[in-house]
C-alpha cells in the first residue's frame, strides 16, 4: 500500500494546474444547456483540445495524452479544482467514445474519435424513449432494412436528449428485428441529426435552461457504416456505455471533492449560527465525498492489477449521485432564506449556484439508470439475488 | 499510488480467518456468554501460535513487529467471527503502546508475554468508566489523567461485574492506585501516549465492525435467498433487495476508508486522527443500520437467541458505542475539517470539549 505520487504523477498534476490557472475564465460561463452558454463551452472545448488537454487519457493519434488512469484521475481532480466549466461534450468523450474503442471498426475510430476531440461532431445520447425509461430494453425506435442503399431507414421517437438542441450526432438504440423482443434484436447506430427525416426540438428542464430535447425520426437513412458492433447486438454494446456512465468516467471524484471544498468554504461564511446538525451535514458531505474518492482509488488500483469493475460500478453510481443531492441540501441549509434565490436576483450568493447546483443533483438518481434499478443490479449481480418482478 | 494490501497481508488474514472458523465458530462465542471467565486460554494460545497475538510486538521482544496495515485485514477477520478476547486492545493498542511509551524494564517484562500468549491484556482508555475484559485479563492498562499506568490484575480490586447486551464482553469496574512503578508515561509523553493508543482502539474497533458487518451481511444474503413467501424466494423481492443493497453500499464504503485510516496510522501521517474518526464513523454507522437490515429482512427468525445474528448483532452496537461513537468522531472530522464550532452568542470558538458527547477521549494534537 503506498497512497503517494510518484514524481512523474506530481509533475503531470503541476503542469495541469499551471495550465487551468492561466486558461480557465476568470468568469464563469453561462451555463452550457443554454444556447448562448453553449457557444462559449464550445469555445473553451476547443481550447482544451488545442493544448491537448481535452482528452488526456486518449491515444495521442486521436487527440490525447496517453495519460494513465491514475493522471486522467489527477487531471479531473485538478480539473474541478480550478473550477474550470462544465464538460458539455462529456457524452461523446466520456460515455460513447469507450464504446467506440471497444467496438468501432479501425474506420469508425479515424472518422469520428478525433472530431469528437476537438469538439467538431457533439454527441447527445438516444436511449430513453416515451415508452422506454428504466426500462430501456422496451425501445421502439426501428430501423428497417433499405438493401439496395446498403442501409437502414429509423423511425421514432427519443427523448430526455441532453443538449439534444445543440449537439449534431446521436447515439443510441433501435430495433433492426421487428419480431424480436426485449434486448434482442437492437442494433446501435450513430446517427448525424442533419439527416433528413431527423428533426429535434429542445424544452426546459427543472432549472429552465433548454438543456432536454426530443428527436423524432422518420425514415431517415443512415448507411450501414453508422452501425457500431453486431447488427442485433446493439444492447451488449450499449450496456458498455452505460457501464461506463456509472462507473469512473462520467463521474469522477475530483467533481465532488472539488464541491466538497467549496462547500467548506461556504461554511466558513455563512455557518456561524447554523444549528449544529448543519455543521455535522456539512461534514458527512466532506467524507462522503472524500470516501468516495478513497473508493475510487482502490477501485482504479484493481484495474490496473486486471480486474474489470464490472456490476461493481452500480455502487458508484448510487454513492456519488446521492452524495451530490446530500451535499447541496447541507449548503441550501446554510444559505437559509437566501437559498432559493437565483442568478439575477440580487441577494443571491455565489450567483445562485448552489440551487442550481442542487437542481441538477437532483437528476443524479434519475439518469444513466434510475438508482432503482442501480439497487436491482447490485441486489442481484453483486450479491447474487435471484431475478424476480419489478 | 498503490491502494491495496500486498500478497502476505492477503495470506495472513486468510489463514487468520481458516483459524477462527475453527476455533471461534457461533457455537464458541455462545460459549463465551456463559462459561466462567468469558473467555478461551486455548483459543488465545492458538491464535498465539499462529504470530497473531504477537503481530505488534517488537521482533527483539518475540514478535513480528508489524504496523496497522499489516493487522488491519486481522482484526476484521476477528470481528467477523464475534471473538470474545481483547484481541484490538492487547494487539492495536498495548503492544505498541508498551514498545513506543514505557520504559524499558516495563516493556520487557510484558511484551514477551503478550507475544507467547501468556499476557492477555484489557485497556481503559481516558474518562471510560469500565474496563472490558478487566476481571480476566493479565495486565491493565490504566488511564490516570494524563498518565497510563500498567497495573496486573493482582493489584487491581474488582468493584462491580457490569452486564452487557453482549454476554461475550465482560465488563468490569475497577479500583487502583498508582505508583511510580506502573507508570507507563505522564505528562506531555502521557498525553501522546493516550492520543496514539486512542486512534490504535478506535481503528481496530473500526476494522472489527468491517467484519461484523460483512458476516451479518453474509448471513442475510443466504437467507434471502433460501426463504420463500409468495411462492418464491423473498431475495426476489425489491424492498428486500434494496435494503440489502443499500447494506453492500454501507460496507463498501465504510471499507477503504477504514484501510485508510491503518495506512495514515501507520505512516505516522499528521491527518491520521481525522483519517481514524472518519473510519470509526463510517464503520459504526455501516455496522448498526446493517444490524438493523439484516433483522428485518430475516423477520421474525432472528429476533430470537437460538439464531445466530443476535451473536452478531449486539456485538456490532456494543462497538459502534466503543472508542467514540460515530457523531463523536464526525465531531472530531469536523474539528480538522471546519475549525471549532461557533460558540453560541459569544461569536467566539469554542473546543469540543464543550459538546454533549459522553466521549471524553483525547484530541489528537492536530486537532488541538
Amino acid at each position: 500500500m503506498d497512497l503517494t505520487w510518484s514524481d512523474t504523477e506530481d509533475t503531470f498534476r503541476a503542469e495541469c494546474r499551471t495550465w487551468l490557472e492561466a486558461n480557465v475564465p476568470a468568469e464563469p460561463l453561462r451555463s452550457g444547456d443554454t444556447a448562448e452558454g453553449f457557444a462559449a463551452h464550445l469555445e473553451w472545448e476547443r481550447r482544451l483540445h488545442a493544448e491537448r488537454w481535452a482528452v488526456v487519457s486518449w491515444p495521442e493519434e486521436f487527440g490525447g495524452r496517453g495519460a494513465s488512469l491514475w493522471e486522467w484521475l489527477i487531471f479531473e481532480e485538478e480539473y474541478y479544482r480550478a473550477g474550470a466549466p462544465q464538460r458539455v461534450t462529456q457524452n461523446g468523450i466520456f460515455l460513447l467514445a469507450p464504446t467506440i474503442f471497444d467496438f468501432g471498426t479501425p474506420e469508425q475510430r479515424a472518422r469520428f474519435l478525433p472530431r469528437m476531440a476537438a469538439a467538431e461532431d457533439l454527441w447527445c445520447q438516444g436511449w430513453s424513449e416515451p415508452n422506454a425509461g428504466s426500462d430501456l430494453a422496451n425501445v421502439r425506435s426501428k430501423a428497417v432494412r433499405d438493401e439496395r442503399a446498403g442501409g437502414w431507414r429509423l423511425t421514432g421517437q427519443k427523448t430526455w436528449t441532453t443538449r439534444g438542441a445543440f449537439c449534431t450526432h446521436l447515439f443510441g438504440l433501435f430495433r433492426t428485428d421487428p419480431a424480436s423482443d426485449r434486448h434482442k434484436g437492437l442494433t446501435y447506430f450513430l446517427v448525424p441529426l442533419d439527416t433528413p427525416g431527423v428533426s429535434v426540438r429542445g424544452f426546459g428542464r427543472l432549472d429552465g435552461d433548454e438543456g432536454f430535447a426530443e428527436v423524432f425520426l422518420e425514415d431517415a437513412f443512415v448507411p450501414d457504416d453508422l452501425v457500431l458492433g453486431e447488427v442485433n447486438g446493439g444492447w451488449g454494446v450499449a450496456m458498455s456505455t452505460t457501464g461506463s456512465e456509472r462507473g469512473l468516467t462520467l463521474r469522477s471524484p475530483g467533481r465532488f471533492m472539488a464541491a466538497a471544498a467549496r462547500l467548506v468554504d461556504l461554511y466558513q461564511r455563512y455557518g456561524n449560527g447554523a444549528d449544529p446538525s448543519l455543521r455535522e451535514a456539512v461534514t458527512q458531505a466532506w467524507m462522503d465525498a472524500e470516501a468516495y474518492q478513497l473508493y475510487t482509488l482502490a477501485d482504479v488500483t484493481a484495474m490496473v492489477d486486471g480486474s474489470a469493475i464490472g456490476a461493481r460500478s452500480s455502487l458508484n453510481k448510487v454513492w456519488w449521485s446521492e452524495l451530490d443531492v446530500r451535499l447541496h441540501e447541507a449548503a441550501l441549509g446554510l444559505l437559509g432564506p437566501r437559498g432559493e434565490l437565483i442568478d439575477g436576483s440580487p441577494g443571491a450568493v455565489d450567483g445562485g449556484a448552489w440551487m442550481k447546483g442542487y437542481e441538477f443533483a437532483l437528476a443524479g438518481p434519475i439518469y444513466a439508470g434510475t438508482n432503482e434499478i442501480q439497487r436491482n443490479v447490485i441486489a442481484e449481480r453483486v450479491l447474487g439475488l435471484p431475478r424476480g418482478a419489478r | 499510488m498503490r491502494f491495496a494490501f500486498d500478497d502476505q497481508q492477503r495470506d495472513f488474514a486468510a489463514a487468520t480467518r481458516d483459524l477462527l472458523d475453527g476455533v471461534c465458530d457461533p457455537a464458541a462465542v455462545r460459549d463465551g456468554w456463559t462459561n466462567a471467565t468469558g473467555h478461551s486460554a486455548d483459543r488465545w494460545r492458538q491464535l498465539a501460535a499462529m504470530g497473531i497475538v504477537g503481530l505488534t510486538v517488537p521482533e527483539a521482544h518475540g514478535g513480528l513487529g508489524m504496523t496497522e496495515v499489516d493487522w488491519v485485514l486481522v482484526m476484521e477477520e476477528s470481528g467477523r467471527v464475534a471473538l470474545p478476547e481483547p484481541l484490538v486492545e492487547t494487539v492495536a493498542v498495548a503492544a505498541p503502546m508498551l514498545a513506543e511509551f514505557a520504559p524499558p524494564e516495563l516493556a520487557a517484562e510484558w511484551l514477551p508475554r503478550i507475544a507467547d500468549g501468556t499476557a492477555i491484556v484489557a485497556v481503559q482508555h481516558q474518562g471510560k468508566p469500565f474496563v472490558v475484559s478487566g476481571g480476566y485479563a493479565d495486565l491493565l492498562l490504566l488511564a490516570s489523567g494524563n498518565e497510563m499506568h500498567a497495573v496486573p490484575r493482582a493489584d487491581v480490586r474488582i468493584v462491580s461485574e457490569q452486564v452487557s447486551v453482549d454476554g461475550a464482553r465482560r465488563i468490569v469496574e475497577v479500583d487502583w492506585h498508582k505508583r511510580p512503578a506502573t507508570l507507563i508515561a505522564g505528562g506531555e509523553e502521557g498525553y501522546r501516549c493516550i492520543n496514539a493508543s486512542f486512534d490504535r482502539g478506535a481503528l481496530g474497533t473500526a476494522a472489527q465492525l468491517l467484519g461484523l458487518t460483512d458476516r451479518m451481511l453474509t448471513m442475510t444474503v443466504a437467507y434471502v435467498k433460501e426463504r420463500e413467501q409468495f411462492g418464491g424466494p423473498i431475495g426476489s423481492f425489491q424492498a428486500v433487495k434494496h435494503h440489502l443493497a443499500d447494506a453492500l453500499l454501507a460496507l463498501e464504503f465504510a471499507r477503504p476508508v477504514v484501510y485508510r485510516a491503518a495506512y495514515s496510522l501507520a505512516i505516522g501521517s499528521p491527518d491520521r486522527s481525522r483519517d481514524v474518526s472518519m473510519a470509526k464513523a463510517y464503520a459504526s454507522d455501516a455496522a448498526t443500520h446493517v444490524a438493523a437490515v439484516a433483522l428485518q429482512c430475516h423477520g421474525a427468525i432472528a429476533y430470537t437467541v437460538e439464531y445466530d445474528l443476535h451473536l452478531f448483532m449486539k456485538r456490532a452496537w456494543a462497538l459502534a458505542a466503543s472508542w467514540g461513537d460515530a457523531t463523536w468522531h464526525r465531531q472530531r472530522v469536523a474539528m480538522s475539517v471546519l475549525g471549532p464550532p461557533p460558540s453560541p452568542g459569544s461569536g467566539k470558538a469554542s473546543n469540543l470539549s464543550a459538546t454533549t458527547s459522553t466521549e471524553v477521549a483525547p484530541l489528537g494534537e492536530t486537532l488541538a
